[in-house]
């Protein structure tokens, strides 16, 4: 099998004293959607800090495109072409849609009007508020404004830490479909999710994280039909 | 009863004294609440470098004036404005070389910012007072009204006068320009952005490749700007004395916590309010009323709520008031 586009292959770390993340291994190829679900505590987000350089890794590696990126900063990982949108505090509250959109843009010094229309064609609720200050928009707006922020590099793989969290069931749905979209384009997705079912409705790859360990790894719909994933992650 | 003469009164001894004050006030403010948004603590050393920065600034005056340069009408500080400019940042970006950097580089919490930042005051402190000495300095030259009372007088033909001094009216304008400028900054350029962005949320700033040495060094850089024009105008105004400087302290700090620390806009609106009242309970008003009252309504007393020498109390009244009703500000600013 060839090499995924992003793969984190058995990462052991922490953040400094015990391991969290104990030969975890979260992987996606190119335009594929890859989703990391798991009980609370099961060390899905920070599986998803270590693949993005948040973590120091005891053990294991992280490559990009076939490139060993594990002794880069998260800040070279952007500039590589990784776009990571963190749980909270992922906008700029003060400032408006569209600067926040121009801070993603901000190592490019080429002309990135084009990839902001892009963002808007998107979200097109963005343009209609791109000069209201970001702090003022609902959940699921400021969530279309961080990953709307994160697309600004025109990244290769994107990484969501539970996009969903606090947001209702229909703008769930709503920025689900976004997800798909932004995939379709052939970006890589890396994904957290609390809402396992409907995450690995849309997955092409799920990995279930137990103790910061890899417990089932499976297409998206194998883990769903799975009775014993079922049983144990998904209530029934 | 003379509703123009109390209007004119009033502007004479509060309403113009208190815009020249509040825009002095304002460009120390915005220091303040730029340095708290950005590197995250109350710059305890704002008075004492305003003072170097304006020390500066009066050395290279005399000098000017010992080569026989001057400025026409214009006082001959404002050639020397750059020189103190300069200065002021190269000293700011030592201290923050020397002494900040490494706190912010361990992730220091905010008291001890606040703590170094006492020392840097206290260093400056003793700097200024070699390099000037600690007494009184007068170095405005030019012309000194922009209209006199006696101007005023002839003109309108009314009892009473109204003066407007060119040190207020520099001023005025002065400060006008440099808050357009800032806010032209910060909200329309590429570092501009970068700093609010710094402010807003540090580490999404630091994920967007933000670099925030860079932010930190254009943040001192205008700091230091803003800390020589309000000093200099200050001085021109008033005049020049350290411990007065270091007094300013206070009733900056008091702006910049009523605006809402870290908001610009709300430092400018603070130093005005905090200006007007401290303008406006150290006055007598027994003048206004008498002209504004029928002569058997005439007040007894001075209708002065507190003596001139109280006016920082009015300041710290402001200052308590604010942080126990509403800790944020007018305008919701980071609370302390």
């Amino acid at each position: 099998m060839a090499d995924p586009f992003l793969i984190g292959e058995a990462m052991t770390g922490g953040y400094g004293g015990a391991d969290i993340l104990h030969a975890c291994t979260i992987a996606v190829n190119k335009g594929e959607i890859a989703v990391i679900v798991g009980p609370n505590g099961a060390g899905k987000s920070t599986a998803m800090k270590a693949v993005f350089g948040m973590l120091k890794l005891r053990e294991g590696h992280v490559r990009l495109a076939g490139e060993d990126i594990t002794a880069l900063t998260p800040q070279a990982r952007v500039a590589k072409g990784m776009g990571f949108v963190p749980q909270n505090n992922n906008i700029f509250p003060s400032m408006s849609v569209e600067e926040n959109l121009q801070m993603g843009a901000f190592i490019r010094t080429d002309d990135f009007s084009g990839t902001m229309e892009q963002v808007y064609d998107l979200f097109p609720i963005l343009r209609e508020k791109r000069r209201q200050a970001a702090g003022e928009l609902s959940g699921g707006q400021r969530q279309q404004v961080a990953v709307g922020r994160a697309l600004m590099t025109k990244p290769s793989v994107l990484m969501l830490d539970e996009p969903t969290a606090g947001v209702s069931p229909i703008v769930m749905d709503e920025l689900f479909d976004r997800i798909i979209e932004v995939a379709r384009t052939g970006i890589s997705i890396l994904m957290v999710e609390q809402n396992a079912r409907q995450a690995l409705e849309i997955a092409d790859k799920g990995y279930v994280l137990v103790q910061g360990q890899n417990r089932f790894t499976d297409t998206g719909q194998a883990l769903l039909a799975d009775p014993e994933v079922r049983k144990s992650f998904l209530g029934g | 009863m003379d509703p123009v003469s109390a209007f004119i009164l009033l502007s004479n001894f509060v309403v113009i004294p208190a815009l020249a004050y509040g825009s002095q006030l304002a460009l120390g403010a915005l220091g303040i609440t730029l340095i708290y948004g950005i590197l995250r603590f109350s710059h305890f050393a704002h008075g004492d470098i305003m003072a170097f920065g304006t020390a500066v600034v009066i050395l290279t005056t005399w000098a000017l004036q010992g080569f026989g340069i001057s400025f026409g009408v214009l006082p001959t500080a404002l050639l020397a404005l750059p020189v103190g400019i300069v200065a002021t940042i190269l000293y700011l970006l030592a201290a923050d070389r020397t002494v900040y950097r490494f706190y912010r580089k361990v992730r220091a919490k905010p008291m001890i910012l606040v703590m170094a930042s006492l020392g840097v005051m206290f260093v400056t402190n003793g700097l200024t007072r070699l390099l000037i000495g600690p007494g009184q300095q007068r170095f405005d030259d030019g012309t000194r009204f922009v209209f006199s009372v006696r101007d005023f007088r002839e003109w309108t033909g009314l009892s009473e006068g109204l003066a407007l001094r060119s040190s207020q009216f520099l001023t005025l304008i002065v400060a006008l320009v440099a808050m357009a400028l800032l806010f032209w900054f910060l909200n329309r350029t590429r570092g501009g952005k970068s700093m609010r962005a710094y402010s807003d949320n540090e580490d999404l700033a630091l994920l967007s490749g933000i670099n925030p040495e860079r932010v930190v060094v254009i943040t001192w850089a205008i700091a230091g700007t803003l800390m020589v024009l309000a000093g200099t105008l200050y001085g021109l105004d008033k005049s020049f004395r350290p411990f007065t400087y270091f007094q300013l302290l206070l009733p900056f700090f008091a702006a910049a916590i009523l605006g809402g620390l870290g908001n610009p806009l709300g430092a400018i609106v603070g130093a005005y309010v905090v200006a007007f009242s401290e303008m406006g309970i150290t006055y007598a008003w027994r003048r206004f009323f008498e002209h504004l009252l029928p002569e058997s309504w005439a007040p007894d007393g001075m209708l002065q709520i507190l003596p001139v020498d109280y006016k920082f109390a009015v300041t710290f009244a402001i200052l308590v008031l604010v942080l126990i009703f509403r800790p944020t500000g007018i305008f919701r600013g980071k609370s302390v």
